[in-house]
């Protein structure tokens, strides 16, 4: 479903390079697991997958679909299928939650041809899957992120994510700022999402996610570009040993 | 004041003084105010319309920027618009004449006209000095308008709407209003026309006594050769509280003065406004406000939104009389520049001569925010709607402060329509 050849990125305003030759492939029911230390690349992978206009792509490809969506621009990815789920979802005053949802479902659904939803599907929708997050309709009713706390905000990034049904989801460090009930809130969204035509890529700094989001792959990455791939069991060595052993040994 | 170099009368200026001569004996006046008329348009010819040199029109060089003063054309048919919100009561003036009274119970109306015939006495101009454009311009040329008395005490049950309409050519208005003690009314004003070349001049004198609490939404919608003056001189008495809400759609050069005097003890004015400047236009909101007694209160919200290469302006004036001690006064303008070529220009100036108020201003300047753009779009919102919401979210703030639903929807509606037209 998602293939990554050799990419590499690098900051637009800057030249700095981020991602350097990264391979990678993720296969439809697929959970991969990218992990690696500060610096790495972990969140800049996230959003030039989501085809932020800060980092420039300057050789590689990511195929999706077994197509390139380098010329894509986020809107179009992401009617494509493709759902960052941020690790710091932006406020944005103003634009009400309900409101939001709603335009997005819909830009969506054009997108692709479908009809637009009716209030009433739309609203029983939100309610299905706000529920199961523990996200009150009073929440919905704030604007965008606005005054929510760091677990709502993650929260309110899986509701989206459920709302949306993408194809492929990119979890950045969804893990960050959470106790551990909402954590186990968040991966049970997400684990509810966990369908054979359909792969996530969960990015994490800690093995701790991935007790609640089990891996089928796991890849860690240091100075923008895989070093190891391996199991979950990968996982476990680097909460036991830390990265330096492996990226050393990749060195 | 410095003394400039007297300037040759522009083709504008020359055509205002022509018309005068032709026109001034057919103005509605008593003796008293011909020689009001005469006064402003003497003024009007010897210091010629204001320019960058003279600092309350900075930014907005009038002398330039009025390249055009058509005939006047009293006979034209002229579009009717809808109210505001449904089956509201009006008062329509066309071509800068009376075409529409409506009869509501607690408020009485006169024609401005019968007034400056009779006795000017409680009408009379106010004098802003020999560069205010605006007033004299409308000084000279007024040919009628409202004079509005709402009873003491009188609750209004659905909101009163003026307007002033026409097809081109000339409109100057002038509408008198005063809101009695303790008395609760929600008045619209309206100014459109046609796409028509235009000079429109409006003045209003709003007064509200004792306790009296007015919601007054003014809707600038001229058309796109348009230019529009237009002039608010409010006085609040004692625990009055007005919020003045004043938006500007569209027209080619616009200057929208506020003046106010805080003159009651516990008196609190809400002032917002809201400007959204299309391409190759001018827009100037431009606010003297006097807190001249103690204990009053204001605040001030400016949000604008710049397109193409218009051009904004908003100065802030705000004065803290020496025995206005506990005023409390916040001022904020806050501007979304939407091209490269757009500009705003902002100015806030406080004087403060008591020692006991908090005063504070601040302005912001910034183009759309990429993040959110950005976060908006990898919901799959195109980039077109993302920008329209993003800007929707930073003007319907203020507009959502209303509180009456109708009128919400009906603004923000026109809000939409100039997002898909200009954003």
């Amino acid at each position: 479903m998602l293939e990554i050849r050799n990419l590499h990125a690098r900051i637009a305003e800057d030249g700095t390079e981020i991602i350097r030759g990264l391979d990678l492939t993720v296969k439809a029911g697929e959970i991969a697991a990218i992990m690696g230390p500060n610096g790495s690349g972990k969140s800049t992978l996230s959003y030039i997958l989501a085809g932020r206009e800060d980092y420039e792509v300057t050789e590689g490809d990511i195929i999706y679909n077994g197509e390139s969506v380098l010329e894509m621009d986020p809107a179009e990815r992401a009617a494509a299928g493709i759902f960052l789920a941020f690790q710091y979802p932006m406020e944005i005053p103003g634009v009400a939650t309900m409101q939001f949802l709603k335009v997005a479902m819909n830009e969506q659904r054009k997108a692709r041809g479908e009809p637009e939803l009716t209030t009433p599907d739309f609203i029983r929708l939100v309610k299905e899957a706000a529920g199961s997050l523990e996200i009150s309709m009073e929440m919905l009713k704030r604007p965008l992120n606005v005054g929510f706390s760091g677990g709502e905000k993650k929260r309110a990034e899986i509701l989206q994510m459920k709302l949306l049904e993408p194809k492929l989801c990119v979890l950045d460090e969804t893990d960050s700022g959470l106790d551990i009930d909402a954590l186990k809130i968040v991966a049970d969204g997400v684990n509810a999402l966990r369908s054979p035509d359909r792969a996530t890529v969960v990015i994490t700094h800690y093995q701790r996610l991935l007790e609640y989001i089990v891996p089928d792959s796991v890849h860690v990455l240091s100075k923008g570009r895989i070093v190891k791939s391996g199991d979950k069991a990968l996982a476990l060595e680097l909460e036991a040993n830390g990265y330096a052993n492996i990226i050393s040994e990749a060195a | 004041m410095n003394v400039q170099p007297k300037l040759p009368l522009t083709a504008a200026e020359t055509a205002l003084v022509g018309q005068f001569a032709d026109q001034s004996g057919a103005l509605p006046g008593n003796a008293e105010m011909a020689a009001h008329r005469e006064k402003a348009l003497q003024a009007i010819s010897a210091s010629g319309l204001p320019t960058r040199r003279v600092e309350a029109w900075h930014y907005t060089d009038l002398r330039r920027l009025l390249a055009d003063v058509p005939e006047r054309k009293p006979d034209a048919n002229v579009s009717e618009i809808k109210t505001l919100t449904k089956g509201i009561p009006s008062f329509v003036l066309k071509n800068g004449m009376i075409a529409d009274v409506a009869s509501v119970d607690g408020v009485s109306v006169t024609s401005m006209a019968d007034v400056l015939r009779a006795d000017i006495s409680g009408v009379k101009p106010a004098d802003h000095g020999v560069h205010d454009a605006v007033g004299l311009i409308n000084s000279a040329f007024v040919t009628d308008g409202f004079v509005m008395k709402v009873d003491d005490g009188f609750v209004a049950a659905s909101p009163i709407e003026l307007q002033s309409l026409h097809d081109g050519g000339q409109t100057h208005t002038r509408n008198a209003v005063t809101v009695g003690s303790d008395a609760n009314v929600t008045i619209f004003d309206r100014h459109a026309g046609s796409d028509k070349s235009v000079l429109a001049s409006s003045v209003t004198d709003l007064k509200l006594r004792k306790g009296a609490k007015v919601l007054w939404v003014t809707v600038q919608e001229q058309g796109e050769a348009a230019t529009h003056l237009g002039q608010v001189n409010l006085t609040l008495e004692d625990d009055a509280e007005l919020t003045l809400f004043n938006i500007n759609l569209s027209g080619k050069v616009v200057r929208q003065e506020v003046n106010a005097d805080v003159v009651g003890e516990g008196a609190k004015l809400t002032f917002r406004s809201v400007n959204l400047v299309g391409d190759k236009t001018h827009c100037d909101v431009t606010l003297s406000l006097g807190h001249l007694v103690p204990n009053t209160s204001s605040t001030e919200t400016v949000r604008n939104v710049v397109t193409g290469q218009g051009q904004g302006v908003f100065q802030g004036q705000i004065q803290v009389a020496q025995i206005a001690q506990k005023t409390d006064a916040q001022m904020a303008c806050n501007t979304l520049l939407l091209s490269d070529t757009a500009g705003f220009a902002t100015k806030p100036e406080l004087e403060i001569f008591a020692d006991d108020v908090v005063c504070a201003h601040g302005a912001t300047v910034a183009e759309i925010d990429h993040d959110h753009l950005f976060y908006l779009m990898a919901r799959g919102i195109s980039e077109k709607m993302a920008r329209g919401l993003l800007i929707k979210a930073f003007v319907a703030e203020i507009i959502e402060e209303l509180e009456d639903e109708d009128l919400i929807a009906d603004l923000e509606a026109r809000l939409e329509n100039w997002l898909e037209a200009h954003a």
